[in-house]
């Protein structure tokens, strides 16, 4: 009796469940969770939240519990860094954003400014997904670590696809009127320039970002231009309003996109009828058939019913946890110095690495297009049928662009 | 881009399925056209008639996109200037009830379909106006208009908590009815969906509806007589208040017709009446206060106004030339290459703005704002 007492009153404070705060190891997810970009955050979180379950399943990090602190940034770039401080103040060590290079340049910034003041209190920010290139390069931060291919690399790719696809006569450009939005168009006209200089840019267009409720006026326009190829940089609700417009209007082309797999986006395409007429940069799809790819896929959908989008997130996480591995501990200055060069089998199979000179991972690569399925492609996308087949693979050698950044180290 | 080589591996089992690309070109015939003066002429006439098509497929499409803009612009400026005409206040929560219209059409339309819910969502968005002017506006209004005015402020406020903590802050999967999910017609190989022949119909409907309610029938000439002479009105032997709640009612009820039948159309997500609000006090405000054919005309105008901006690229470079090379990047660069189309959602206050100094009464107004 008397022991059976005492094994409560132990086990008491662990059924309480709340772990004190030097046990667990606290990740800010700054993103959007309302309006226009709602969509994409969301689906963020859950990734982050399956990944942090999963780990947790294994034994944390270190022994430590790993928790997910969701935190609504409206895709604002100030209310990021009111978040961000509220953050840190809970005792999160670690931020991680992804939606909108503004916010990410913001965060940057930030987190750089927040450690010099705060020697011994670091705190770090995991990118994974702002892809605007300056992140790694003119405003390159050591306290900054980007898993997302960023914006040049994905834009070669695309245009290394496209030179070898000779129906490809006019192009069109729309992007969201902001810092990534000019990259996209900005390297498109200069890369198609340099490889394909019989193509014609019939039209290159900003729109505000995430505001735009229907897009009729725009794709009318692009109708006229008489293009035959859209290359776009458009996510969230932006993507899929975009393809819905195209497909009411009954707009034949060829998407070049950067994220046409994002929430709404497969629908879209499927009520457009563009079988395997949108293309996708990525660094990974379920159907490219990777083991362990394969696994995370169905575990994610049985937890969320909704689709792996974000495998930079695994990667992230993972790499995460190693590197608390390697330096035996979570402090965050030790961590990223762990992270740095360090190299990394990917979800999708593949060897990366993060760079050291700029903190830019670098990986394979696919372009897959999105369409009817083959016995082949096991996995459908947002219960259309329709699913990605891989169509080309570029390597992790083949993404290394040279970089402009100084890092200045701690 | 410098040190990259470009390496790419089309993953081969997939090559023969990946020319779907080559489909919709118009890379045909291209090859076969041989030159010669004539010839060259005949084909450089051909183009400039194929680009005029271009051309007028882009206006006629773009002004349909605006009358239907408009349209629905107007179905929520005309209760907001009767309203603001009448109260004298600037209600602030009007589009939050076209908001809500939508989210109610999303509801009902997910119970028993989305005929019924054209007519319960705005039945419904009628009787909760009525009862904000009742026991809401009627009792602030006796501190004065500032009261009434921070009054709706903090209503709005209230709708979009309210919403997102029923139906979440993502986008809500709100579709077009079966019945009107296919094209319409098409001009120019460009096709026009039913549904928005649909929203224009409904909303043509409706102007037509509310013109002949409030020129032709006695509760028409008593509301337009309440507008101007309240206490007259009242010293006849009519009940202002009622009246008051009745126009509130109807307002905020064709708030959320319009909310009902965009939200398809559109995105019905929480942010959305912050998105539409402001643009209904440009309406209000160019088309002169509480009068119905000036926010008719006013509609309109921001409607095409905001379509054909998007359509035009004109910028100052392509009117008089690039600045001279010399010319680093700066202020006076950006606003010299700076397009139309990338000013389009400007516009509109920048109406505003210019009829706030030059014709304070508005487009048909007769009194000053």
């Amino acid at each position: 009796m008397r022991k059976l007492i005492a094994t409560l009153l132990l086990a008491l404070p662990l059924a309480g469940g709340v772990a004190r705060a030097e046990d667990t190891v606290k990740i800010g997810y700054i993103d959007p969770l309302s309006g226009g970009g709602a969509s994409v955050g969301e689906i963020g979180l859950k990734h982050f939240q399956l990944l942090a379950d999963q780990q947790n399943a294994k034994g944390g990090i270190l022994g430590k519990k790993v928790e997910i602190v969701p935190l609504d940034n409206k895709t604002n770039p100030q209310e990021s860094l009111i978040q961000a401080q509220k953050a840190i103040d809970a005792g999160v060590r670690y931020l991680t954003q992804g939606n909108g290079s503004a916010v990410g340049a913001a965060l940057s910034d930030f987190v750089t400014k927040y450690n010099e003041r705060n020697p011994g209190h670091e705190v770090l920010y995991f990118n994974y997904a702002a892809v605007d290139p300056v992140l790694t390069n003119d405003k390159c931060s050591f306290w900054h670590f980007r898993w997302d291919a960023n914006s040049d690399i994905k834009m070669e790719a695309l245009t290394n696809y496209i030179k070898t696809a000779p129906g490809v006569k006019k192009i069109y450009l729309i992007n969201q009127d902001y810092s990534f939005g000019e990259s996209v168009r900005t390297q498109a006209r200069k890369m198609l320039a340099a490889k394909r200089p019989d193509i014609q840019i019939v039209g290159d267009e900003l729109h505000p970002l995430l505001k735009v409720t229907d897009f009729a006026p725009y794709i009318a326009k692009i109708k006229a231009s008489g293009a035959d190829s859209v290359i776009t940089g458009n996510w969230g609700q932006d993507f899929a309003l975009l393809l819905k417009a195209a497909a009411d209007a009954g707009l034949k082309v060829n998407w070049y996109t950067y994220y046409a797999g994002g929430t709404g986006g497969p629908t879209a395409i499927k009520q457009a009828n563009l079988d395997h007429q949108v293309f996708a940069i990525t660094e990974g799809s379920p159907n490219l058939g990777t083991p362990a790819a394969v696994e995370f896929e169905k575990a994610f959908r049985a937890k969320f019913d909704v689709t792996v989008f974000y495998p930079r997130a695994v990667n992230e996480m993972r790499m995460l946890a190693l590197a608390a591995e390697k330096a035996k501990s979570v402090e965050p200055l030790k961590v990223a110095e762990a992270l740095e060069g360090m190299q990394y089998e990917v979800l999708d199979g593949g060897t990366g690495v993060m760079r050291k000179d700029d903190h830019q991972f670098f990986q394979p690569m696919y372009i897959a297009s999105f369409g009817e399925r083959s016995e082949k492609e096991p996995f459908d996308e947002e219960k259309t049928g329709w699913g990605w087949r891989p169509v080309a693979k570029i390597d992790t050698a083949q993404t290394m662009l040279p970089t402009t950044c100084k890092m200045e180290r701690p | 881009m410098p040190g990259l080589v470009p390496g790419i591996h089309a993953l081969i089992d997939n090559k023969q399925d990946v020319d779907g690309r080559d489909k919709p070109g118009h890379d045909g015939d291209q090859s076969k056209l041989r030159t010669g003066p004539i010839l060259d002429r005949r084909i450089a006439a051909d183009l400039r008639q194929w680009q005029g098509a271009r051309v007028l497929e882009l206006i006629f499409t773009s002004t349909l996109n605006g009358v239907l803009f408009g349209m629905l612009l107007f179905l929520m400026a005309s209760g907001l200037t009767v309203i603001f005409s009448m109260l004298g206040v600037l209600n602030f929560a009007h589009a939050s009830f076209y908001m809500l219209g939508a989210f109610f059409g999303y509801q009902v339309s997910r119970w028993i379909g989305f005929w019924p819910a054209l007519v319960i969502a705005p039945l419904a968005a009628r009787v909760l106006g009525a009862g904000v002017e009742r026991y809401g506006l009627r009792n602030v209004h006796r501190n004065g208009h500032v009261a009434e005015l921070l009054f709706t402020f903090g209503l709005a406020f209230v709708i979009e908590e309210t919403v997102q903590m029923i139906w979440g802050k993502a986008p809500v999967d709100y579709r077009v009815p079966q019945l009107l999910d296919f094209p319409a017609f098409s001009v120019f190989s460009t096709n026009y969906p039913a549904y928005k022949v649909f929203m224009l119909a409904v909303a043509v409907a409706i102007f037509a509806a509310l013109l002949i309610g409030i020129k032709r029938t006695r509760i028409g000439m008593i509301v337009q007589a309440a507008l101007t002479h309240p206490h007259m009105v009242g010293h006849l032997g009519h009940n202002v208040g009622r009246i008051f709640m009745l126009v509130f009612g109807l307002g905020t009820a064709l708030a959320a017709v319009a909310g009902v039948i965009a939200g398809p159309a559109l995105v019905t997500q929480s942010n959305m009446a912050a998105l539409l609000g402001p643009i209904l006090f440009v309406v209000v405000v160019v088309g002169g206060l509480g009068s119905l054919p000036g926010a008719f005309i006013a509609s309109l105008l921001i409607g095409l106004l905001q379509t054909f901006a998007v359509a035009i690229n004109v910028s100052l470079a392509s009117l008089f030339g690039p600045l001279a090379a010399g010319h680093g990047p700066s202020l006076l660069t950006d606003v010299w290459n700076v397009s139309v189309a990338q000013i389009a959602p400007v516009l509109p206050y920048l109406l505003l703005v210019l009829i706030l100094i030059f014709r304070p009464m508005g487009l048909l107004g007769t009194r000053e704002t």
